[in-house]
């Protein structure tokens, strides 16, 4: 099983070593014959803007959203939530609007007011998960098909829809790698079918 | 409950920017250019760098006033400078919510001996480093993210190398070094002995690492992070060049693309003149900006 990173700008090194570290083979994915090599994506923190630009200029906006239609599970933390998005409030970068969110960008403030916390997530079960938030996003609104498996403050910040997976927050940073694995394991169904 | 300003904060905000340019800029328009060409970060000052070189005169902090117009024209993060030691200019910084500050020897230094206590406050801070020891002396003090100096404002990217090779090779040097010597390393290097032990562990240093101080062209900007460095600044080099808008395009581009050459000739073609640069050998001393900081 191979999980590229999308490698076009942000914490490419920390995914990658999270899978790695978890035996799993990490390619850095910065053009779309990266990506038919891969099975499934992983969207990493970062800038939403620059990344959504890149993305564009190289036609791998058009090849993420033909894979994950057809099936391909992508994770996109932080950065990689945004883009994922429907729509999102304060400042739209250029977005693939697969799953059926709207986000609000910067939601929590700028940089001063990042923070680290524990969060209750059933479908990982105890202990709780630490946290770390960077200007991070959240969520605003979700749609039907949407599972919403953690949430601060009665505002989503882990989700699921199907094969797409977003958290608000960074796991490649917290040395916990359960969100990861959890991941894995939605691939891993994904390719019996 | 929630911790904020932690060290993990700090650095993660400096982790997010990797693989992308941050760029001068100084006023709320180029900072929308910036951003528009694909900037991961802007650094809002008063003057470039080599503006600052030709004018002369204290450089200082920008107008708080100026750095909010900047933080209300752009989604990215807003970086700014303020001068070496100014620790007050910092909490000015900190207090308007600028996202990351540069304690900076473009700006004329505040203090000839002290850097500033990077650690007690919640802002992250990047500092300049021509060397390993420097490096580590300013991670010891509280910096979260490491720009290698170069020579800012000339265009010429020859001390940027020089800086980031300088650095690259201590650690290499280090990895090389058996353990019971490390303490002397540490004294030599002038940086703490934990740290020392730190990096040679991780092979690299224990923050993002950036290039900085005379990149001009896409090739330039490629040819850093071929070298080995998690992304670029470049200052002077976009708005003192005849298509600002187009030449930060492709440095975008070259940076994120550093290892494709395809894309870094498609990217250089038909950009225009790039900043008019200096030759460094031919400086007198006291005009170098890199040998300030302690």
């Amino acid at each position: 099983m191979k999980i590229g990173v999308l490698a076009l700008q942000g914490d490419v090194r920390e995914h990658r070593k999270v899978l790695q570290d978890l035996g799993v083979e990490a390619p850095e994915v910065r053009t779309t014959a990266d990506l038919a090599g891969v099975d499934a994506l992983i969207i990493p923190g970062g800038e939403s803007t620059t990344m959504g630009k890149l993305m564009v200029e190289g036609g791998l906006d058009r090849a993420i959203r033909e894979r994950a239609e057809r099936g391909m599970p992508v994770y996109g933390t932080c950065a990689g939530m945004i883009l994922l998005a429907r729509a999102a409030g304060g400042g739209e970068p250029p977005l693939l609007r697969l799953m059926d969110i709207e986000v609000q960008r910067n939601a929590y403030g700028r940089q001063v007011d990042s923070f680290e916390t524990d969060l209750d997530v059933p479908a990982l079960g105890p202990p709780a998960l630490h946290a770390v938030f960077i200007r991070a996003p959240v969520v605003e609104r979700v749609g039907r098909d949407v599972d919403v498996l953690a949430s601060l403050e009665s505002r989503p910040v882990l989700a699921r829809q199907g094969a797409l997976l977003v958290s608000s927050f960074h796991p490649e940073l917290s040395g916990d790698a359960r969100v990861h694995r959890y991941f894995l394991e939605l691939v891993r169904q994904r390719q019996e079918f | 409950m929630a911790d904020v300003g932690t060290a993990k904060l700090k650095r993660g905000l400096a982790q997010m920017l990797k693989g992308g340019v941050i760029m001068d800029v100084t006023t709320a328009d180029q900072a929308k250019i910036a951003e528009d060409a694909g900037a991961c970060a802007v650094m809002a000052l008063e003057r470039v760098p080599a503006d600052i070189r030709r004018e002369g005169g204290v450089a200082r902090m920008a107008d708080p006033l100026k750095v909010k117009e900047i933080m209300d024209a752009v989604t990215i993060p807003v970086m700014a400078k303020v001068r070496i030691g100014h620790f007050v200019e910092a909490q000015v910084l900190e207090a308007i919510g600028a996202d990351f500050i540069d304690e900076s020897e473009v700006l004329t230094p505040a203090d000839e001996r002290y850097h500033i206590n990077k650690h007690v406050f919640k802002v992250p801070f990047v500092c300049g480093a021509r060397d390993l020891g420097e490096a580590l002396r300013r991670i010891g003090e509280g910096a979260a993210m490491i720009r290698t100096k170069g020579e800012a404002g000339t265009g010429n990217v020859v001390e940027a190398v020089r800086h980031l090779r300088a650095v690259l090779d201590g650690i290499r040097q280090l990895q090389a070094t058996p353990e019971e010597e490390l303490m002397t390393v540490a004294k030599e290097l002038g940086a703490p002995y934990e740290l020392v032990v730190e990096t040679r562990a991780l092979g690299k240093l224990p923050v993002v690492n950036f290039s900085a101080g005379g990149l001009a062209t896409p090739a330039d900007a490629a040819l850093m992070m071929q070298l080995g460095c998690d992304g670029n600044f470049v200052g002077s080099g976009i708005f003192k060049s005849d298509n600002p808008a187009k030449r930060a395009k492709a440095i975008v581009e070259a940076t994120t693309h550093f290892n494709d050459p395809d894309v870094i000739a498609r990217v250089s073609e038909g950009i225009g003149e790039p900043m008019k640069g200096l030759d460094i050998r031919s400086m007198p001393e006291a005009e170098l900006l890199q040998t300030r900081g302690w």
